[in-house]
């Protein structure tokens, strides 16, 4: 149980880092999927204690990491028509 | 099984599961770091099965390692990132600052679940004992069904509701061709 906590928490650290030091928006998104798939494993993790409603949550948060997938994969392609790249880095029209 | 050789199938899987991680946030190209990802995600669903969420396991590969990752994999393709072998980590001074952020939440997640190691099991519900006759009873599937179609039914519809609305979001997203504002 702790072990598996453990992992959670390291994969979990390993996708926010790779949020906040990569460019590349796609890579961004991975790491963004890392991080919901840390907190489903603890999730599981814990269903094993408080009973089964834990694997629901965790089957509600494949869906919506699904949705997420989908639409924000639409954004990067609608952004990679307008400026060729997708390096976060040079999205600048919403900046100040 | 006996115990023993489930520890040593868990450290396995997790070391899989953390070099890969790795590699997802160092990785040179965009489809090397997506296949690490894939092979992070295929280690976590073994997990799932130590932990007798064998239908979780099946969705994970078949929906995450497989499906969306092949979206991933498409746009990748598509865009035509694969052979973009340029290092895109940023400088020095922001990675200091992300790994002290990451650092910040990393420990305040350990803090939390030491928290728990404490206090938590003591007001323990039903238990793997419980969890395990329950399988035994209804089935790998039915044991995460039941719940799912008669406790939580609003979130499960609409859930349908918010896969349609994604569906249609990226379609209009993806279709519309604007001239670029340079």
């Amino acid at each position: 149980m702790n072990a598996i906590l453990a992992l959670s928490a390291v994969l979990f650290v390993l996708g926010t880092l790779g949020v906040l030091i990569r460019r590349n928006a796609i890579i961004i998104f991975l790491c963004i999927e890392l991080q919901l798939n840390a907190v489903n494993l603890a999730l599981v993790a814990f269903s094993r204690v408080w009973g089964i409603d834990g694997q629901v949550f965790v089957f509600f948060v494949m869906t919506v990491a699904a949705a997420e997938a989908a639409v924000g994969l639409a954004i990067i392609i609608s952004i990679f028509r307008h400026y060729e790249t997708v390096d976060v880095g040079s999205f600048n029209l919403l900046k100040w | 099984m006996d115990v023993q050789l489930l520890n040593i199938a868990f450290y396995a899987l997790a070391i899989v599961a953390m070099g890969s991680a790795l590699g997802v946030v160092f990785g040179r190209s965009p489809i090397a770091s997506l296949l690490s990802m894939v092979t992070s995600l295929a280690s976590v669903a073994g997990i799932y099965v130590l932990l007798e969420a064998h239908f979780l396991a099946a969705i994970q590969v078949m929906v995450y390692a497989g499906a969306i990752m092949v979206l991933f994999l498409f746009v990748i393709m598509l865009l035509n990132l694969g052979h973009d072998y340029r290092s895109d980590l940023r400088g020095w001074f922001h990675g200091l600052l992300a790994l002290v952020v990451s650092g910040g939440i990393g420990g305040v997640l350990v803090e939390r679940f030491l928290a728990v190691r404490e206090v938590g099991l003591q007001i323990a519900g039903p238990g793997a004992a419980e969890l395990d006759r329950a399988i035994a009873e209804k089935g790998v599937i039915g044991v995460i069904a039941d719940p799912l179609y008669t406790t939580w039914v609003v979130p499960f519809e609409i859930t349908g509701i918010l896969l349609l609305v994604a569906i249609i979001g990226a379609l209009v997203l993806a279709k519309r061709t604007v001239e670029a504002p340079r």
